[in-house]
């Protein structure tokens, strides 16, 4: 039975079992006190894929609305109310912890550490998100709904919100505290705990995104506090901030908001580059091709996103050289995440390729995530943005690098790792099933809206002209195909794993007659990994992939 | 003269795109609801932008069409090489796995090449957006300003200045929205674009839009002319156009300003020079029927009232409250043509200023308000004359 859910799950074929038998908790306990870093790990992905799920929903809300032009089945207000929480939802309550979640699981199975240096952080940091997102979800229910200012709480919208909004700001004080500390915990982690011989540049490429995101986070986060306790005291304490009716300057608060908004962008992809980076030299039977420029490309991704953030502002009204400079330096982005798609490619050139459903998961993620990037540079260019500056262009821009980006990502290092968490392979076929309607269901739903958004559709609109209703319709059917394929993948894939049904995972599933195939230390440990594992660092060889003796 | 070609190429291109794409889903809904396109709004199943009527709009759509296919032939070179060896370097097809897993020279190609690519992409993009930005030397200036929900336009320097209207939703409509959207056959070809009053611009002018707002940040967009500019409460923001056609041409609010935010189109009606006089003296004489109603009737106390507001605004500086002014100024109170029956010798001093512009000539003020201050001073201080000056002899004096 695997790790996840049992209570005894550490009780099986580990060495030090009788040492460790010192009244670890069980039944709720076990989860509540938790401090290890796999249970910790799957309670963040429990309560990521459950958010997934509440954002999904409301994100079926604005699709139906949208599927006939005229109001049918929410009011306007509402129809606001869900693009804002679908949209804080999604990136607080699902990807964010989604990551963290694998960071828990992974990088100390990856770097050959007992724990995360920081247990208890590490449980409060989880705890921390329950009331966060209960303030979030409930807000539907306080006079006047949901904040309905849309996710980026631009002011002085937010000025006119109602008490939701003050409990969404204290939610996102909560989320982004949780943020930081995880980060501080994955940053000493990463730092100090490294079995011997594992330098930083033998390091896996997960645990590399991981450490620069969690700079990243540690940079941004206190920023959008910054923003939002500002918006705070402008509501309540009579300050003027934003408030122009004193004498704030709205614009500010949007430059504030983006500095912490573009960072926060790549805090959402790099741990996915570091999926993917894994997953395609495995499937490939072939090493990670330019480990070195996939470093310092992650690097420069990160240096560049502090200075692109006016992008997001190119029709406030910005000087001219504003707007060059920032064109200049969104298009340089273009640059290093060019060198990491060409490092994927240029690993399965010349490989021995198969595709079980992790690599499918990121070779789509390859394919549709630069679709979605090409997007992004063509946004860049500052005339063009003044046609595509919230339409629905945008829309689909930035879901193309979201879901097709994190999203397919972090499926595939479902696929990938869950063996190695549940014990358990999961069903090929069920799989493919997921992946094929993920992909189908995904560009019917978000295709279209490039021709909406060059059309000049505006995003946020509970209502549209005539002329829009074909590919708002052709959008909404795929929403909810896409949504009932990840119902799919949670009753057929992930229940049966939980419950340890499926063919017995061995240590190292990916690896073929030859020993070729994935490659770390994550897969030196039995499947399902043992409650406790390296508890004394494990002495690696001189790739530091394999423990030796 | 090869981008002309190549515009041409590629609007072409488009066209047969967007047919084929038509003929394909005729079966969806807007055949049902018997939708058509609505000239200088969306068309129905639009692909692209929308067809420019301002040289911005053009070079914007010239941009997009040269970024399109510069990354349409990188997508397809990129992923041309990936499939390929998708489909040569299988393990099913016995292809054995190579050794090599780092070169510095592909990759240092590989970060020089996009990064030349990246500069071909930002000289052309920097010059459209240099001509964009160059807000100088308007022909007129109108100031738009958002606000929950609808669009305030101020026309403040050019043909026209002075002219000041709101522009709201059609209400029909609105209410169509409410229950539920257009019914199949009956959908407006204008649904949510049609405003009670349009603005209104000469062709072939540069216009220069000042944007503002009242409440939240609203986005004044007009897709044919390729402008969008954020109208920012507190704050002044300008962008501009030359439109280079006739017609009517429509905009949506594209800022999050909260719950009416699909409510508040922008209609901007492009007309020649000479329709645009003929507008703006319509309107300026709709405003000032709307302002007074010269023919209105009068009673004293009232007119009395309100001569007092206009004498503190104009005359008390120099004829003083007391009405007996000072020096060279003539005091009103007991002055003969005040007092004088024919009220004709004090409206001609109003009109036309008496002592070589020591008193100047008030015609700019309007018929009421001269004709109020009028019987204000025929009726005060000392001068109990009981005359009435109605607005109607002001407008026969004018003539």
């Amino acid at each position: 039975m695997s790790a996840v859910l049992d209570p005894k799950g550490h009780a099986g074929d580990h060495a030090h079992d009788e040492h460790h038998d010192h009244g670890a908790p069980v039944g709720w306990r076990r989860w509540v006190f938790a401090t290890n870093h796999k249970d910790i790990g799957t309670l963040y992905l429990l309560f990521a894929f459950f958010n997934l799920m509440f954002g999904g929903v409301l994100a079926l809300g604005i699709r139906a609305e949208l599927f006939q032009p005229g109001l049918q089945l929410v009011n306007p207000e509402l129809f606001n109310q869900l693009t804002t929480m679908h949209g804080l939802i999604m990136v607080f309550g699902a990807i964010m912890p989604a990551f963290v979640g694998f960071a828990n699981w992974m990088i100390p199975l990856q770097i050959g550490a007992a724990d995360m240096a920081f247990a208890r952080l590490n449980n409060f940091s989880f705890w921390l998100m329950i009331p966060a997102a209960l303030m979030l979800a409930t807000s539907f229910f306080l006079p006047g709904g949901a904040p309905a200012a849309g996710w980026t709480l631009y002011a002085p919208l937010t000025l006119q919100m109602g008490p939701s909004m003050d409990s969404g700001i204290f939610a996102l004080h909560l989320l982004g505290a949780s943020s930081i500390m995880g980060s501080i915990n994955i940053i000493v982690t990463i730092l100090n705990m490294r079995a011997p011989g594992m330098t930083l540049m033998k390091m896996p490429m997960f645990c590399w995104t991981w450490l620069i995101t969690a700079y990243l986070l540690i940079a941004v986060m206190p920023v959008l506090a910054g923003a939002i306790t500002m918006t705070l005291t402008d509501r309540h304490f009579g300050t003027s901030f934003f408030n122009p009716a004193g004498g704030g300057d709205p614009v500010m608060y949007q430059h504030i908001f983006w500095f912490f908004g573009h960072p926060e962008v790549y805090i959402m992809i790099l741990p996915a580059f570091g999926i993917i980076s894994h997953i395609i030299p495995a499937f490939s039977r072939k090493r990670l091709f330019g480990y070195a420029s996939m470093v310092y490309a992650t690097g420069s991704i990160a240096i560049l996103s502090f200075v692109v953030w006016a992008h997001h502002m190119f029709t406030t009204g910005m000087p001219v050289t504003g707007q060059l400079f920032f064109m200049y330096s969104t298009m340089l982005i273009a640059v290093p995440t060019g060198v990491k798609v060409f490092n994927w490619i240029a690993t399965m050139w010349k490989g021995s390729m198969t595709f079980e459903t992790p690599m499918l998961f990121a070779i789509g993620f390859i394919f549709v995530f630069t679709i979605g990037g090409l997007t992004g540079v063509i946004l860049s260019v500052a005339p063009i943005d003044t046609q595509l500056q919230d339409t629905y262009y945008v829309v689909a821009h930035f879901h193309y690098v979201l879901v097709a980006g994190s999203l397919y990502a972090m499926f595939a290092g479902y696929y990938y790792w869950a063996p190695k968490w549940t014990g358990v392979m999961y069903s090929e076929t069920r799989g493919k099933i997921h992946f094929w309607l993920s992909l189908i269901f995904f560009n019917i739903t978000f295709f279209p809206m490039h021709f909406l958004g060059l059309a000049g559709m505006p995003r946020r609109y509970a209502d549209y002209p005539m002329q829009f209703a074909d590919f708002n319709m052709v959008a909404s059917i795929g929403a909810f195909g896409f949504g009932f394929a990840q119902v799919y993948f949670f009753l057929a894939i992930v229940v049966p794993a939980m419950r340890g049904k499926g063919e017995p995972a061995k240590a190292n599933p990916w690896v073929d007659e030859s020993g070729k195939g994935a490659e770390g230390l994550e897969w030196q440990v039995p499947s399902p990994a043992p409650f406790h594992t390296f508890e004394t660092p494990p002495k690696l060889d001189a790739t530091a992939t394999r423990v030796i003796g | 003269m090869i981008t002309m070609n190549v515009r041409k190429t590629m609007s072409k291109t488009t066209q047969h795109l967007a047919a084929i794409v038509a003929s394909s889903a005729a079966w969806l809904s807007t055949a049902a609801y018997a939708v058509n396109d609505l000239p200088g709004g969306p068309a129905v199943r639009q692909l692209n932008m929308h067809p420019a009527v301002t040289k911005i709009a053009e070079e914007q759509h010239w941009l997009h069409w040269f970024m399109m296919i510069i990354c349409l032939v990188i997508f397809v070179a990129v992923f041309g090489v990936m499939f390929y060896s998708i489909w040569k370097h299988r393990k099913s097809v016995g292809h054995k796995p190579a050794n090599f897993h780092e070169s510095t020279a592909v990759e240092i190609a590989w970060t020089i090449v996009p990064f030349l690519i990246v500069i071909g992409m930002a000289l052309p993009a920097t010059k459209v957006l240099v001509a964009q930005k160059d807000t100088t030397a308007a022909d007129l200036t109108i100031k738009t300003t958002g606000m929950q929900w609808k669009w305030g336009y101020d026309y403040v320097k050019g043909e026209g200045e002075g002219i000041a209207f709101v522009s709201t939703l059609d209400n029909a409509q609105r209410v169509m929205s409410n229950n539920g959207g257009p019914k199949a056959g009956e959908a407006p070809d204008d649904y949510l674009f049609k405003v009670d009053n349009p603005m209104v611009v000469p062709v072939n002018k540069k216009i220069r839009i000042i944007t503002t707002a009242n409440d939240v940040i609203h986005a004044f967009a007009v897709p044919a002319f390729g402008i969008k500019q954020d109208a920012i409460p507190g704050f002044v923001r300008d962008t501009w156009f030359r439109a280079e056609k006739i017609g009517d041409y429509h905009g949506q609010c594209q800022e999050l300003c909260g719950k009416e935010h699909a409510y508040m189109p922008i209609h901007v009606k492009v007309v020649s020079a000479a329709d645009y006089s003929a507008w703006v003296a319509g309107k300026n004489k709709e405003m000032a029927a709307k302002a007074d109603d010269p023919s209105k009737v009068w009673a004293l106390a009232d007119l009395k009232a309100r001569g007092e507001k206009v004498y503190a605004a104009n005359c008390v500086a120099c004829h003083q409250a007391t009405g007996k002014g000072g020096g060279a100024i003539k005091a009103l109170d007991g002055s003969a043509v005040v007092l004088d029956a024919d009220h004709g010798k004090q409206i001609a001093i109003l009109l036309n200023g008496a002592n070589n512009g020591a008193m100047p000539a008030w015609k700019a003020l309007s018929d009421t308000d001269l004709a109020a201050v009028i019987s204000y001073t025929k009726n005060n201080w000392s001068n109990q004359t009981g005359q009435l000056v109605q607005p109607a002899e002001l407008q026969a004096a004018r003539k």
